[in-house]
């Protein structure tokens, strides 16, 4: 049996009487790259937000490695990229490898950080997301793709065992998308990381990844890529273009 | 002006405030949090008031009454999540209202020295207490430096790497009024917000990293403070203004120096 990384069973959220997720169940397996979408308001950033613990659901279970959420204490196997990331102060004074290595260094002191292990991995991983020629640079001076990137490295500290990114390919130029993708496949198919990501970009994301959720009126319908069951629902939500998209798989 | 003991005695306090209240500032202004500063420091006020009243050492009611008062808008912040500064102003009115209540009663003379800030009078207790908040803040750093870091960059992160954010806000926030309440013997009420502020704006115009940016705000902090306590003590001037137009003027050199180089 597949290994179960994420599991959600009949959960429900309201902000106050506004009820966003009604009874919704999904599963994510290790290996898995999975691309959320819906429209704006849709609780894209919210399922997220349940998924990683920042939000604790009404109703239903929601478990991570088979754990409830609330009980989970494996820090360092998740990792996060919010939505807010992109517009955070741009006068923030932090270097790209200080943000990087916040993972590495937030349990130590002043006296036991900066061991030579620490540079070389901090180095290797900013080599991985190609950032290495940006060390010292500041995270307020980088590009939108850029700072994803950093802030992908962040969490590769930790060697996740899955990712969770919150539209991390808004505002960003075609032939970098293409290259954040590259990078996905990379983490997803070398480094075996989970992926799950929220994107507007049907089109594209619909040809990168395995399975889609796909969020409206508070459900979630599943697509996978070897079962075409929800495909109907898909394409009256988004068109005949979608439908098209899915069956060069 | 150093033979005079009283000056020895308000360098060593000054020097002291310089460290602090710039290193607190600094997480408190990357944390758009500066007007707690400001907020606790009326209510310091009303906690001097108190002790003049009730003849406590007004600098010990300063304390308690900033705590009480860090801790209220630490709670009340989640009361109003998305306006925070919501809390801030019920506390500063209720600081505002009482030590004018309080002032009133009588028996405050000393109130102008705590407003403005004086260098005659600073006590060996003082030090003390001043000294001791330094070294509590020295290993806060030392120990603490990268939760913080994590924390006032992304709250959100911080948390899910399982850093404590509510306790170390809530330490935080009892470190904010004691810099508040010990500080004010010297720089006075109305300005330590200022020195917590100044030379961390300054900073943040030069500052490439998070630790330069630290370095910068304490090294600006202590600048002003040596050059505003030679003038205030040459030109009779109030010490907490005299600093405080110094911490000023670092700051609009650096504007200008920035404006120069682009
Ligand atoms: N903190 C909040 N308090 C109250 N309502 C909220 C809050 N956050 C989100 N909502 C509401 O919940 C719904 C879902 O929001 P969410 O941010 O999850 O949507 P989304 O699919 O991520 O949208 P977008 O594409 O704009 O990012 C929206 O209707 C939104 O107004
Ligand atoms: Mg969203």
């Amino acid at each position: 049996m597949e290994e179960q990384i994420v599991s959600v069973e009949n959960a429900s959220f309201s902000y106050g009487t506004n009820t966003v997720l009604d009874n919704v169940s999904l599963k994510i397996n290790k290996g898995d790259f999975v691309g959320i979408i819906g429209h704006n308001g849709s609780a894209k950033s919210t399922l997220l937000k349940l998924m990683v613990g920042l939000l604790k659901p009404d109703k239903g279970t929601i478990k991570l490695f088979g754990t409830s959420v609330e009980k989970f204490k494996d820090y360092k196997k998740i990792g996060y990229i919010s939505q807010n990331v992109r517009d955070f102060n741009q006068m923030f004074p932090a270097t790209v490898e200080e943000v990087v290595s916040i993972n590495l260094y937030h349990k130590r002191n002043l006296f036991t950080r900066f061991r030579n292990k620490d540079n070389e991995k901090i180095e290797k991983i900013l080599e991985i997301v190609e950032m290495d020629k940006f060390k010292t640079s500041k995270i307020g001076n980088l590009s939108g793709g850029q700072k994803q990137r950093v802030f992908i490295a962040r969490s590769l500290v930790n060697n996740p065992k899955i990712l969770f990114m919150d539209e991390p390919l808004v505002g960003i130029d075609l032939e970098s998308q293409n290259k954040f993708y590259d990078l996905l496949s990379k983490l997803n198919n070398e480094y075996n990381i989970t992926l799950v990501m929220i994107s507007h970009d049907v089109g594209v994301i619909s040809k990168k990844v395995d399975k889609i959720f796909c969020l409206t009126d508070g459900k979630v319908y599943v697509h996978d890529k070897n079962n075409d069951v929800y495909i109907n629902r898909l394409k009256d939500i988004y068109g005949e273009d979608v439908n098209m998209l899915f069956h060069k798989h | 002006m150093l033979s005079y003991e009283f000056m020895r005695k308000s360098f060593i306090m000054g020097v002291m405030i310089a460290l602090i209240a710039p290193t607190i500032g600094y997480f408190l202004v990357l944390r758009r949090q500066s007007v707690i500063g400001d907020t606790l420091s009326h209510v310091a006020l009303s906690g001097a008031a108190f002790g003049m009243i009730t003849q406590i050492y007004p600098v010990y009611t300063a304390i308690i009454f900033s705590i009480t008062a860090a801790l209220g808008i630490e709670g009340l912040r989640k009361k109003y999540e998305n306006y925070a500064e919501i809390s801030l102003s019920i506390v500063l009115s209720t600081g505002v209202g009482l030590a004018s209540v309080l002032i009133s009663l009588g028996n405050t003379q000393g109130i102008l020295s705590y407003l403005f800030g004086s260098l005659a009078f600073v006590t060996n207790q003082d030090i003390i207490m001043v000294v001791g908040l330094g070294v509590i803040i020295l290993a806060t750093i030392v120990f603490l430096y990268d939760d913080m870091f994590y924390i006032t960059f992304d709250e959100e992160s911080a948390y899910l790497a399982g850093i404590s954010n509510k306790l170390i806000n809530i330490y935080f926030s009892i470190l904010v009024a004691l810099t508040v309440a010990i500080s004010m013997r010297i720089v006075g009420v109305l300005l330590i917000s200022s020195l917590m502020v100044l030379p961390v704006a300054a900073s943040l115009l030069i500052a490439k990293s998070f630790k330069s940016g630290l370095m910068y705000s304490i090294m600006f902090g202590i600048m002003s403070v040596i050059i505003g306590l030679i003038l205030s003590f040459y030109l009779d001037l109030a010490p907490g203004g005299t600093i405080v137009l110094s911490a000023l003027l670092i700051l609009i050199i650096i504007i200008i120096v920035e404006s120069i180089k682009k």
